[in-house]
């Protein structure tokens, strides 16, 4: 069982299963570095963002590439208004208030999808889903081969745009000291909206990365969130880097235990490390002693 | 107080008579209830009950199978109905079990009060199980479409018949046939892989290939199981590929199979054959039209009409001309239905005992299945069996038994 020519090709599977993890993870890590909130809404919207990517497909002929470039911008803005018109006004500047706006949020998100779509799992043909590459002994389906490209760039485009313009320093600064941020002129209102739309443009981003080869029904994004917060526990809570490589780690885990332990069972390995990270480093590989 | 004691006597007597007047009301009220049946006779619609899972994990079987039902309920009352009831037109309750054993029960209880006389449909086993077990408590008659695991007729249910065949009947004469397919090739085969969904249908059914198998001479190599719905057989195709098994047999519903058969492909593993019994795919004209290339050769032990009934074959040119597939879902349900009102055409009544009485003494042959007249023991249709059907050149062909087929076996697969 143990040979390499199983092991090898399982390995890069799980890796290009955690791109698209870790880019959830990205979008959840950001919003709560900055907001110092959970967003439990993150997986309803995923659910949104993946329906959005079908309905782009079958509706306008749109390729799931494609719609990267319409769906990014039009999740950003949704984000965007969620935080500035919903979620903070409702919260009245209390944290416990946001859990509970956001988690409000998801379940009227997830029954609306499910009074328009039903319990229905939809996928999508396209005539690339099934396509190869060979790398070694290992044979890859070039929409997960794309979709881990598709991440490496998107997290270095976040990762510049944190570093070197001025909305990054801004949102740095409020992450770091919000009133400090404040004090300087940074209109902190703005800066969280702006944070959260980058969130909820992270998880379009995915979503069209992983319908060529995932499904989309009304509870698909749940079976996602769950992990990224697994993710973002394990990188550490805020952290950009930690979620990355977070997401990729998690995503072998899962590649490997459900090559050991059978497909059904394939998720304990995850939960595992999420117990074990709790116990021995609660504050994860990357995040910063409470 | 001597008013209280005249205050008492007068309300005894006030509730005597209000008891009488009651009781007069009520026997008035039986009379107005008992209407309908006298108008019944003249030809009132008799509800059924259609339960599947059109929505959902298993949703194409559940619209394929509602759409079977439909064709006949609509076929019966073109033809004037049920005689025996003046021309008494069916009335179909649609229901949505919504891939959950839930589901079904929610469905069951709204049917019931909605007074359908019997119910047909189910389609996976675990909705079948709790469906019948629920409509058993109204002494509903259930018809089990497809439901194969076999403890759906051995519960002791009297209100659950189930038309087509079970497990035992199934995984014997599949691996009666597979022995007979190795055995003309020359036995090239000996290694077995079993991959199958984790549910009632797939997991039960994993558990008699298992113990059958070696009995027959195969070496089961190893037996995956994986959740329904699943997206990603990469793990599963690898770990077939490790064994290089020379047969594999999937048993899974529709999407899973086909994902497994794409990534077979896709992945370049190629066994001898593959050989599924009920594989969901495997014996289904949508999956040979969408990918005839992964879908080639593979063979399957399943649900299929008797090609040499014209019957059928009219009913298939019907469905084909709406534009659907004609997969078993469909002539199963067809079946049923006629099946049932053949019941109530005996029954000479809607109601439900008189129609569990008629089922159990049925002997109906007007059915498009190759199971010759019903027979229920306990519930199961003695002569229901499965067919062995195998893609070839995109289309599907029987190839076992003999009696029906319309080609010969292709094993092992020829290296493309």
């Amino acid at each position: 069982m143990l040979s390499s020519a199983i092991l090898f090709p399982a390995v890069l599977n799980g890796l290009m299963t955690g791109a698209v993890y870790a880019l959830v993870a990205l979008g959840l890590t950001l919003i709560y570095g900055v907001l110092h909130i959970i967003n439990f809404a993150h997986g309803a919207l995923l659910t949104a963002a993946l329906f959005a990517v079908f309905l782009a497909h079958r509706w306008l002929g749109l390729d799931p590439y494609i719609a990267i470039v319409v769906l990014t911008p039009l999740f950003f803005g949704i984000g965007y208004a969620l935080q500035r018109f919903v979620i903070g006004p409702a919260a009245h500047g209390e944290d416990r208030n946001i859990l509970l706006v956001t988690l409000g949020l998801a379940v009227i998100i997830e029954n609306v999808l499910l009074y328009l779509f039903r319990a229905d799992t939809r996928t999508i043909d396209l005539p690339y889903a099934f396509d190869v590459i060979e790398i070694g002994n290992a044979v890859l389906a070039v929409p997960r081969v794309v979709a881990c490209a598709g991440v490496a760039l998107v997290t270095l485009a976040l990762w510049v745009v944190m570093r070197t313009t001025r909305t990054g320093k801004a949102i740095r600064a409020v992450a770091k000291e919000k009133l400090g941020a404040e004090l300087s002129g940074i209109d902190v209102a703005h800066i969280y909206a702006v944070t959260f739309g980058l969130g909820t443009a992270c998880l379009a981003i995915a979503a069209c990365l992983l319908l060529p080869t995932y499904y989309v029904n009304p509870s698909a994004g749940n079976a996602f969130v769950l992990i990224a917060f697994t993710i973002v526990v394990l990188g550490g809570m805020g952290s950009l880097a930690g979620a990355l490589i977070g997401g990729l780690f998690i995503g072998v885990v899962e590649s490997l235990s459900g090559l050991f332990l059978g497909e059904s069972l394939g998720q304990i390995g995850i939960f595992v490390m999420f117990i074990l990270v709790l116990l021995f480093r609660p504050s994860g590989l990357f995040g910063e002693r409470a | 107080m001597p008013n209280d004691k005249t205050n008492d006597m007068l309300r005894a007597v006030s509730r005597r008579r209000f008891l009488q007047t009651s009781a007069l009301g009520a026997a008035a009220g039986a009379t107005v209830i008992a209407a309908p049946s006298v108008l019944r006779a003249q030809g009132a619609a008799v509800k059924i009950g259609v339960l599947h899972p059109v929505s959902g994990a298993v949703s194409y079987s559940g619209q394929q199978g509602r759409l079977g039902a439909l064709a006949a309920i609509e076929e019966i009352n073109a033809a004037g109905g049920i005689k025996a009831l003046g021309g008494a037109k069916i009335d179909a309750m649609l229901g949505d079990a919504q891939s959950t054993p839930e589901g079904g029960n929610a469905e069951v209880e709204k049917m019931n009060s909605a007074g359908v006389s019997a119910i047909v449909g189910g389609y996976a086993s675990s909705i079948c199980l709790s469906a019948s077990q629920a409509a058993a408590r109204y002494d509903l008659p259930y018809i089990v479409d497809v439901g194969v695991v076999d403890s759906v007729v051995t519960r002791g249910l009297k209100n659950t018949f189930r038309f087509g065949p079970g497990f035992g009947v199934i995984a014997k004469t599949a691996l009666d046939n597979l022995v007979t397919i190795n055995e003309q090739a020359g036995k090239p085969a000996k290694t077995v892989m079993i991959v199958h969904e984790d549910s009632a249908f797939g997991a039960g059914l994993a558990k008699l290939l298992n113990a059958q198998l070696p009995e027959r001479g195969f070496q089961v190599l190893e037996t995956i199981s994986h959740p329904t719905p699943t997206r990603d057989f990469n793990n599963v195709a690898l770990k077939i590929k490790a064994q290089n098994p020379d047969i594999v047999i999937p048993a899974n519903y529709y999407n899973e199979y086909v994902l497994l058969a794409r990534t077979m492909q896709q992945q370049r593993i190629r066994p001898k054959g593959i050989y599924s019994v009920l594989g969901g795919a495997s014996s289904s004209y949508k999956f040979v039209k969408d990918f005839p290339e992964a879908a080639q050769y593979i063979m399957d032990c399943n649900h299929w009409f008797d090609p040499k009934n014209p019957k059928a074959l009219a009913l298939k040119k019907q469905i084909e001309a709406k534009g659907q597939f004609f997969t078993y879902e469909v002539f199963m349900n067809y079946s049923c239905v006629l099946l049932l009102a053949d019941a109530i055409e005996r029954a000479r009544s809607a109601d439900r005992a008189k129609i569990i009485e008629a089922m159990a003494s049925s002997t109906f042959s007007g059915h498009v299945m190759p199971y010759g007249p019903t027979k229920f023991v306990n519930g199961q249709n003695q002569g229901a069996m499965p067919v062995n059907t195998q893609v070839l050149d995109k289309d599907i062909q029987v190839i076992l038994p003999a009696t029906f087929a319309s080609a010969k076996a292709v094993f092992p697969m020829p290296r493309a």
